[in-house]
């Protein structure tokens, strides 16, 4: 007999009373009822509490406070995908500047070594946001693969501020996740960190060491900074 | 001075805990580090109903169990559709095995491990270093411990008996590392350290935090990204979870991820939540070519036979437990002698390792509750550890591995007179008539109840005698 069937007969076997399975009420990890500011308040409260930046820009200029973004750090080589049309409007406003742009949407095993060591920050899309823990999360792609958004010191994600959502149980009901789940599903809050060493705080251990947020606001839309 | 290497088992707990109590450094250490935990908890539940998030993620747990061998079926059937191959393993032993295995077939040389307390709980990098292959803890605090030939000492924080001198000392010792007490320095010394180790490993080996049945997902918590790594850069991961660890909907893991992040560090939310449903598909850039889950019993199966016990498999392993416990915050978790530190250890170990090698850890409790207060998926460790204890001396179930290990038929006897003397009024008041008579002679020594304290001596009159008297003058 097989490890599997030996362990799932010890399970069914079981000398005990049979075990009631509960209804779960799950209202408390969900209807929050924020407005759309408080939902963008809350959002960037907990994300810049742990140390994401948040930069407020308008829909049809955001690529110029990209353009900022990249100078004010000092990034020389900027990873980002070519189909996503934040890729491809960041392409276009950065094709006269100084910035190389690296294409991310090659098999890995082409250009490990360059991603690790000479790539200053990764540009990606965002699904969208969660308020109650400042999180983004992402369905990396062919065209932004999932170290993208790891392996550079700096991370730049471009969110939309209509995209965010009270919760993360709101995002999986609102987007039917369990119909059809990705191969990699990613909450990103914040730059890496360790706290490993005399739980002493201390931003970049493996991931980014920065992250940056471009929350991106319709024309008409007040922008909440 | 790096702590020399030193093996801890837990049939010495009573000798460590007298050392830890005597190590300052270590006394130091952990209390401060618990309660700053223990403070940032509160803090990150401040918005929250509590006990009501606590009640559904006692129930979400619960709900798993009640379905356990249906929703491994359903977990495997999901994994297996999506690309994810299924191992199982009965015992460490057997997953440690099977683990090498898979190594062996890709000629792997080198593993990247991201953190993962099953395979601390089957010595997994022992095993495959004996095999040929070097396997390198890349959680920081793992990677510390590991540099320095130790255990973890925390389920969460494994590095928190250390300070910021001695890892300094550790870095600089073992890698070379200028000394500093700077700790960005050392952060980012460790990081350049192992990136070159991330590029190069053959096998990237993480554990589960949540492995969802409906979807086929695997759910991993963490900070560092050195999570995202291991599963995401090296050709193959396998993935090494313990049967329980499966929950039922993707609709149940935020509350769990809710409660688990916020009684493990007081954090709102961790930095990442890796969310893995298959191997690297065609077209796609990054990511593992194989993806490999291991699901390993362990002694699991056997708790999951009683009512009463089955509670320990609701675990989250979130060490809030440990945070709270008053023995464990004096001794540290070095001195339980066991993967699984305080209370949540001294309820889980017995079943893994048997009471013979474990008797003295149900009892290393002062049964204050905190541990039960503040366990996020409500499991009442409190009274398991009191079943444990009467397993532990023959007075339960016989369900538990040793039991009857810690019987003692000297105890036994004095608890039986003392039980048929309580019970037998005459009996007890000309008892106690004597004891009152000869007090002068009665011990003032009495093993390590003295050692602190000044033995007790039976008063002239009985507190039954001395009421009937004066029941007598009333009357009078």
């Amino acid at each position: 007999m097989s490890a599997r069937s030996r362990i799932l007969d010890r399970l069914r076997q079981r000398d005990g009373k049979p075990l009631q399975a509960p209804k779960s009420d799950f209202s408390v990890v969900t209807q929050r009822g924020w407005s759309a500011q408080e939902r963008l308040a809350r959002f960037e409260r907990w994300i810049t509490s742990v140390h994401a930046e948040v930069i407020h820009c308008d829909r049809s200029d955001w690529a110029s406070a990209l353009a900022r973004v990249l100078s004010d750090k000092g990034v020389k080589r900027l990873a980002l995908g070519r189909e996503h049309p934040v890729a491809r409007e960041a392409r276009a406003a950065l094709a006269e500047g100084g910035v190389a742009l690296v294409d991310a949407d090659r098999d890995i095993e082409a250009w490990q070594q360059e991603l690790f060591d000479d790539v200053d920050a990764g540009l990606t899309s965002t699904r969208g946001g969660i308020a109650e823990t400042g999180s983004l999360w992402l369905w990396p792609t062919t065209d932004e693969p999932r170290l993208l958004s790891l392996v550079p010191p700096i991370h730049i994600a471009v969110l939309d501020a209509e995209s965010l959502a009270d919760t993360f149980f709101d995002v999986l009901q609102d987007h039917d996740w369990a119909k059809d789940m990705p191969t990699n599903a990613l909450l990103i809050s914040g730059p890496s960190k360790t706290a490993d060493i005399e739980q002493t705080l201390a931003y970049g251990v493996h991931g980014p060491r920065e992250l940056v947020v471009l929350l991106r606001h319709a024309a008409s839309e007040q922008t909440g900074s | 001075m790096s702590s020399p290497v030193q093996t801890f088992t837990p049939q010495q707990f009573h000798r460590q805990a007298h050392e830890a109590l005597e190590n300052p450094q270590i006394r130091a250490n952990f209390r401060k580090a618990m309660d700053g935990l223990i403070g940032k908890r509160r803090e990150a539940f401040d918005d929250w109903e509590l006990e009501t998030l606590r009640e559904l993620g006692a129930n979400i747990r619960l709900r798993a169990l009640s379905r356990l061998p249906d929703l491994l079926e359903r977990l495997e059937a999901n994994c297996e559709a999506n690309g994810i191959r299924v191992h199982w393993a009965e015992d460490g032993d057997d997953a440690c095995r099977l683990i090498t295995r898979i190594c062996e077939r890709h000629q792997a040389r080198s593993v990247i491990k991201g953190k993962s307390m099953v395979t601390e709980e089957m010595h997994l990098n022992e095993h495959l270093g004996r095999a040929g292959i070097e396997a390198l803890e890349s959680d920081l605090g793992e990677y510390l411990v590991q540099l320095n030939e130790q255990t973890p000492s925390h389920i969460i924080m494994p590095a928190i008996h250390l300070n910021t001198d001695e890892i300094s000392t550790i870095l600089h010792e073992r890698t070379g590392t200028e000394q500093t007490r700077d700790v960005d320095a050392m952060t980012a010394a460790a990081r350049a350290q192992l990136r070159e180790r991330f590029m190069a490993a053959d096998v990237g080996i993480s554990g589960v935090n949540f492995a969802v049945a409906e979807t086929g997902t695997l759910c991993l918590v963490e900070n560092e990204g050195n999570g995202r790594m291991t599963t995401t850069a090296p050709p193959v991961h396998i993935a090494v979870t313990g049967i329980e660890k499966v929950v039922e909907h993707l609709a149940d893991v935020p509350a769990l991820y809710a409660l688990l992040t916020r009684s493990a560090t007081g954090q709102h939310v961790t930095t990442y939540f890796n969310m893995i449903t298959s191997p690297r598909k065609a077209g796609e850039h990054d990511g593992p070519q194989e993806v490999h889950l291991v699901l390993v019993d362990n002694g699991r199966s056997r708790i999951y036979q009683d009512d009463e016990l089955l509670d320990t498999l609701r675990c989250i392993r979130c060490g809030a437990c440990m945070n709270h416990c008053p023995v464990y915050t004096r001794v540290g978790g070095h001195t339980y002698g066991t993967t699984y530190p305080g209370p949540i250890g001294s309820i889980l170990m017995p079943h893994l390792m048997g009471l013979e090698a474990t008797k003295d850890l149900p009892s290393a409790s002062s049964l204050c509750g905190a541990c039960g207060e503040v366990c996020p998926v409500k499991i009442p460790i409190p009274d398991l550890l009191v079943r444990l204890r009467r397993e532990a001396v023959g007075e339960g179930k016989g369900n538990v591995p040793g039991a009857g290990a810690k019987r003692s038929r000297k105890e036994l006897a004095a608890w039986k007179g003392w039980q048929w003397l309580a019970t037998h009024p005459g009996a007890w008041r000309g008892a106690a008539g004597v004891a009152g008579k000869f007090r002068a002679m009665a011990p003032s020594h009495l093993g390590p109840w003295t050692e602190y304290r000044t033995a007790p001596r039976p008063a002239k009159t009985s507190l039954h005698a001395l009421i009937k008297r004066r029941r007598q003058e009333g009357d009078s």
